[in-house]
């Protein structure tokens, strides 16, 4: 296998982690489940830069985002797929 | 030999103190009292080459709870053993005494000064040839062999991103794994940085008891200090701009990483006020306290705390004068752009040929390299940040 694009932590997560510097829209992504260290494939539909998160399914505004397996906020717009996900269309529920 | 026999064979050269505590750092250290009596103190560290001042801004009208706060970070920072000895110099005698009787504690070498009938020369030339002695004498205390479980090991993370949750925090979690079972004390704190991942913290206490002491410590900073202070909401300051440049989003994400420090076996046995030191015997401990690296680590040496793991996303840069901060990355741009602030470099996890096993036992060897007088990045590089909390304003 070789070096990932996206790290998954859990199963179960709507969001993965690039880990690649100058990922390009269109990229074929190898990603890995951090847990099991299952892998799969997804096409990134933005550039998206080191550290910061992809939607690895299909999102609704008002949806929780999970990641570690555990709840890191809602959606506030839909996000497709592959999009790039962060504080445009995620909030916290805290404050 | 397997992994747990060679962890358990660890040993470090360190300076066992009057009180039995090590330390792995010796300095002479000239302790102002307040704001005030920083001058004299920075004067007779450069009389005397090799003594450290340390300069902070506060000490005067504070009360009550806070006061009691300055008192022990100050009494703390002279007693963690790697002081060999201290100078402490104040406006008046009243508060110095207090400070040089709280330091006297542990048996070290410990002497106060007040400024107020004798001036700023005159204090200053006294205090020199005393800070001259201790130095001197400093100099001929040894390092001994000690076993890994004299050692105190606190950690808090820094400009974190989502890499530190994958990687860097991970490995300060494996390395807890490994070592607490050794006998060594540890320590995590952030008060508000676990704001999302509060359900999971309680749980990690030794005992319904300790997590029931540690949610109400957690809860009283949210209800006390955010509901009461806050003017919208703390987006532009949980998560930093740093952590959202990092790829950080909220700060339920933040926390779950920030937890991840914590490792998966061990539980903290007890919940510390701020700069409070353990007194339930080795093991991990919680303590109460800001999530600013600088506050946050000055607290945990406080506490008697002697090295300090920290790990960083976008790169953080703290040291602190008298602990020596270890930093860990596993971000490779970061690695890339300041390495000269990497101690151990665990990118390798993200391109998944580094496993978080492989990285913690990394993390000891460089614990134990730093114990036994190895340098860190923020040591070489002059990083000194002693920043003492506060609570409120003062009267």
């Amino acid at each position: 296998m070789g070096n990932p694009h996206l790290l998954v932590h859990e199963k179960e997560d709507t969001v993965g982690v690039v880990v690649v510097e100058e990922l390009k829209a269109g990229t074929d992504m190898l990603c890995v489940v951090t847990h099991d260290n299952s892998s799969f494939n997804l096409q990134s539909k933005m550039d998206v830069p080191i550290g910061h998160k992809i939607a690895l399914v299909d999102i609704k505004a008002g949806d929780t985002i999970w990641k570690y397996g555990q709840d890191i906020g809602k959606a506030i717009a839909d996000i497709k797929q592959g999009e790039h996900v962060h504080v445009h269309n995620v909030k916290t529920k805290r404050w | 030999m397997d992994q747990a026999t060679a962890n358990s064979n660890l040993k470090f050269m360190g300076w066992r103190r009057e009180n039995g505590r090590v330390g792995v750092r010796n300095h002479v250290v000239i302790l102002p009292l307040d704001d005030l009596s920083n001058a004299a103190c920075e004067a007779v560290a450069n009389n005397i080459k090799g003594t450290l001042a340390l300069p902070h801004a506060y000490g005067r009208l504070q009360f009550g709870e806070d006061l009691e706060l300055h008192f022990r970070t100050l009494i703390g920072i002279g007693s963690n053993p790697n002081v060999a000895a201290v100078v402490v110099i104040g406006i008046e005698d009243g508060w110095t005494q207090r400070v040089v009787e709280g330091i006297a504690k542990t048996g070290k070498p410990v002497t106060g000064f007040g400024i107020e009938g004798t001036g700023d020369i005159m204090t200053i030339a006294k205090a020199s040839r005393v800070a001259k002695d201790y130095l001197q004498w400093a100099s001929e205390q040894k390092r001994e062999e000690c076993p890994i479980s004299d050692l105190w090991v606190s950690t808090k993370c820094g400009e974190s991103d989502t890499t530190t949750g994958l990687s860097s925090c991970p490995t300060v979690g494996n390395m807890y794994d490994k070592l607490i079972p050794q006998g060594i004390y540890g320590c995590f704190g952030e008060t508000s940085e676990i704001t999302g991942a509060e359900h999971l913290a309680k749980e990690r206490a030794i005992s319904p008891e300790v997590g029931e002491k540690w949610y109400k410590m957690w809860k009283a900073y949210q209800d006390d200090v955010i509901e009461a202070h806050k003017t919208n909401d703390l987006s532009d300051s949980q998560p930093t701009k740093g952590n959202i440049a990092g790829g950080l989003t909220t700060i339920e994400e933040k926390a779950l990483g920030n937890l991840e420090k914590i490792g998966r076996d061990c539980r903290y046995i007890d919940a510390l006020e701020p700069a409070e030191t353990p007194a339930k015997g080795p093991g991990l401990y919680f303590m109460d306290s800001s999530s600013a690296a600088a506050e946050c680590v000055t607290l945990m040496a406080a506490g008697g705390y002697v090295v300090h793991t920290f790990p960083t996303g976008q790169g953080n840069v703290i040291g602190n004068p008298i602990v020596p901060v270890i930093k860990i990355t596993g971000n490779p741009k970061t690695v890339r752009t300041m390495s000269e602030h990497v101690d151990v470099d665990v990118s390798g996890i993200l391109r998944r040929d580094m496993t978080i096993s492989e990285a913690g036992d990394a993390l000891i060897e460089m614990i134990v390299r730093t114990a036994n007088g190895r340098l860190t990045a923020a040591e070489a590089l002059g990083h000194r940040e002693f920043v003492m909390t506060k609570l409120y304003r003062s009267a």
